[in-house]
């Protein structure tokens, strides 16, 4: 077991050493930095000297170099708009980002995988539907749609909820649900089919014909087995939710990390994007380490392999 | 005299298809006393495993059962409620199946899943179980028992998960066992040795035990009593001396050609086939199965065959001394 999260640990390392120069070099796809930096009016002289000023005109290893060891101690420079540390503008958002991120994927594993089972012991029966319909309009609905429509009904029409900001619990339950609902459909989907496939398994027959009583034989036999697939995926949606909550968090004016992204880039606030880039990225190394260790706890041939 | 422990009358397993209804098992009776030994034979398809699973009350929800009797031990398994079901199931009833590659969860321990059965139905204490499942590692033969427990599925070859299964059938002391072509998926190297296994624990606990097996061989050595099925049905049953020194269906004999006999098949000669394919059992099937394939078969196979039972020999078969009538030629 100990090999085993070592060498996924390594493999993580090394993803995420790729994934730091990815998105240092995106600094210079997106066009002449120092030109971006300057202004539209400025002159050659002015370009150039902005250049010398922030290091440009080095070869662009050793910028990497000189990056990577100030973000190995989590600076990331001066954010161009805010003219502040781009380190403490994301601890400053990151923590809307998180709550918002934990609320959605614990909304969308409590919803999907509870109706997955259902759906699975009784297949095509009215739950099954039921399910199916739900996950097939959680797939279709674009986010933003859902989340105005929300809006409309529990914060306009009937006044329950606050339509925006993040001041209160209460502001996250329209912005969690439209998260949530985003990761749903594949999680129910998936343990679906997975406990469709467990069940007509041989050592589901072995625990029936021992007495085992139906709900061990559903929960301690079968959803053991078939959740090491969801796993991994939620692990994934996890990872989109922290980074790719833009569109939630930019309806429901949460100004998380994902609204500070949108931001950046419309600013052209390129310190700021790249360093986003790198914490996103970081999040889905970090939880699909975790999916692995979790995975290998509950699947005994992983570990060996 | 005494009761037997089980006994089945007129089971039959309809399972709704496409095209109607395919008869699996048509009417099949036997009783079973404590201790003895059971073997059904026949190819594949002939309802033997749908049989087994019947009886453990184990069949998808799909496959009707009805019976006229099925009694295990004064208790009423047809009616029986699924509580009462669980409460016999792996403690006074276990089971043995066909692949032991698959049959025990990947994610348990060993030791894990040899006590559950134990833990389930009897009062017993976590380390008491352990204690038990030692012991029974041991007596399937497995060595390092008590390190054997910590092991998962997947650490353990073909062989050993086998004889684990036996264990864990034989937890809970069941009066019945039941095995479902155990060796089917081992070794031929060591089929010999689980079988002989299965049968001295069998004796030595004194449980009774129906073996579905295609090996006539095996049935020869360990039978009490063989149950011959094809397409469904029983063609011919009785005490194994009998069915073997008077094979009365034209399918026990030929399944008999099957196999080489010490001493009467001469070496180099070829062994018997049984040409021809079970027919289809999807809607009414009626007279003799087996007279497409049968090399006696007459106009009267066609209608219903009435059972002839010699003492406790029974076979249906209109000829089972296997003459052909001179006037009529081979139809169907």
């Amino acid at each position: 077991m100990l090999i085993f999260i070592l060498k996924r640990l390594g493999l993580a390392v090394l993803v995420a050493f790729t994934v730091s120069f990815i998105s240092f070099s995106l600094l210079f796809m997106a066009g002449d930095p120092a030109a971006a930096l300057a202004g539209e009016t400025a002159s050659g002289e002015d370009i150039e000297s902005i250049r010398k000023l922030y290091g440009f005109d080095r070869p662009m290893l050793v910028q990497y170099g000189d990056w990577l060891i100030s973000a190995l101690q989590f600076n990331f420079g001066e954010s161009y708009y805010f003219r502040l540390p781009v380190s403490s503008l994301i601890v400053d958002r990151l923590g809307v980002t998180m709550t918002l991120g934990v609320c959605g994927i614990t909304f969308a594993l409590l919803t999907a995988v509870p109706l997955g089972v259902a759906a699975a012991i009784r297949p095509n029966s009215i739950i099954d539907r039921v399910a199916l319909f739900l996950s097939v309009a959680g797939q279709a609905m674009p986010s933003f749609w859902f989340g105005l429509i929300l809006i409309v009904i529990f914060a306009i029409q009937l006044g329950w909820l606050p339509p925006s900001g993040a001041s209160s619990p209460a502001h996250f339950i329209m912005p969690t649900i439209v998260l949530g609902y985003y990761a749903m459909p594949a999680i129910m989907r998936l343990t679906r089919a997975g406990m469709l496939d467990v069940l007509s398994s041989d050592y589901i027959r072995t625990a029936r014909a021992k007495g085992a009583p139906e709900g061990r034989v559903l929960f301690r036999h079968a959803l053991r087995n078939a959740i090491i697939p969801v796993v991994s995926l939620a692990a994934v949606q996890m990872g989109f939710m922290l980074g790719g909550s833009i569109v939630v968090e930019s309806i429901f004016a949460l100004h998380g990390a994902g609204f500070l992204a949108w931001e950046s880039i419309a600013r052209n606030d390129l310190p700021t994007v790249q360093a986003l880039i790198l914490v996103f990225s970081m999040f889905y190394i970090v939880f699909t380490f975790l999916a692995d260790v979790l995975n290998a706890w509950l699947d005994p041939r992983m570990r060996s392999s | 005299m005494e009761n037997p422990l089980l006994s089945v009358r007129n089971l039959t397993l309809d399972i709704p298809v496409g095209g109607g209804t395919l008869h699996a098992v048509r009417g099949i009776d036997f009783d079973l006393m404590r201790g003895e030994t059971l073997c059904i034979v026949g190819e594949s398809g002939s309802g033997k495993s749908l049989t087994s699973l019947a009886l453990m009350g184990l069949l998808g929800k799909t496959i009707r059962r009805s019976a006229d009797r099925m009694d295990f031990d004064g208790t009423d398994i047809l009616t029986a409620k699924p509580r009462a079901m669980r409460a016999l199931r792996g403690d006074r009833m276990a089971m043995i199946f066909q692949e032991p590659m698959t049959s025990l969860n990947p994610a348990y321990t060993i030791g894990d899943q040899l006590t559950e059965a134990l833990l389930l139905h009897k009062s017993v204490g976590r380390e008491a179980a352990r204690e038990r499942a030692i012991e029974l590692l041991e007596k399937v033969g497995i060595t390092a028992a008590r390190s054997r427990l910590g092991q998962y599925p997947h650490q353990l070859s073909g062989g050993l998960r086998q004889r684990v299964m036996i264990a864990m059938a034989l937890m809970c002391e069941p009066e019945l066992i039941i095995a479902d072509e155990p060796t089917t998926a081992l070794d031929v190297t060591i089929q010999a040795q689980i079988l002989r296994l299965l049968y001295d624990l069998g004796r030595e606990m004194n449980m009774a035990m129906i073996l579905i097996t295609h090996d006539l061989g095996v049935v020869a050595r360990v039978a009490d009593k063989v149950a011959v099925m094809y397409a469904g049905e029983l063609v011919e049953t009785g005490p194994a001396t009998d069915v073997f020194n008077t094979p009365s269906h034209p399918y026990t004999r030929g399944l008999l050609r099957c196999i080489p006999q010490p001493g009467k098949t001469e070496r180099g000669s070829t062994l018997g086939t049984i040409p021809g394919i079970v027919p289809s059992l999807i809607g009414d099937v009626q007279g003799c199965a087996f007279r497409t394939r049968c090399p006696f078969a007459q106009a009267e196979c066609k209608a219903d065959i009435p059972r002839r039972e010699e003492g406790t020999h029974m076979f249906r078969c209109i000829h089972p001394d296997g003459k052909r009538h001179a006037e009529e030629e081979v139809t169907a």
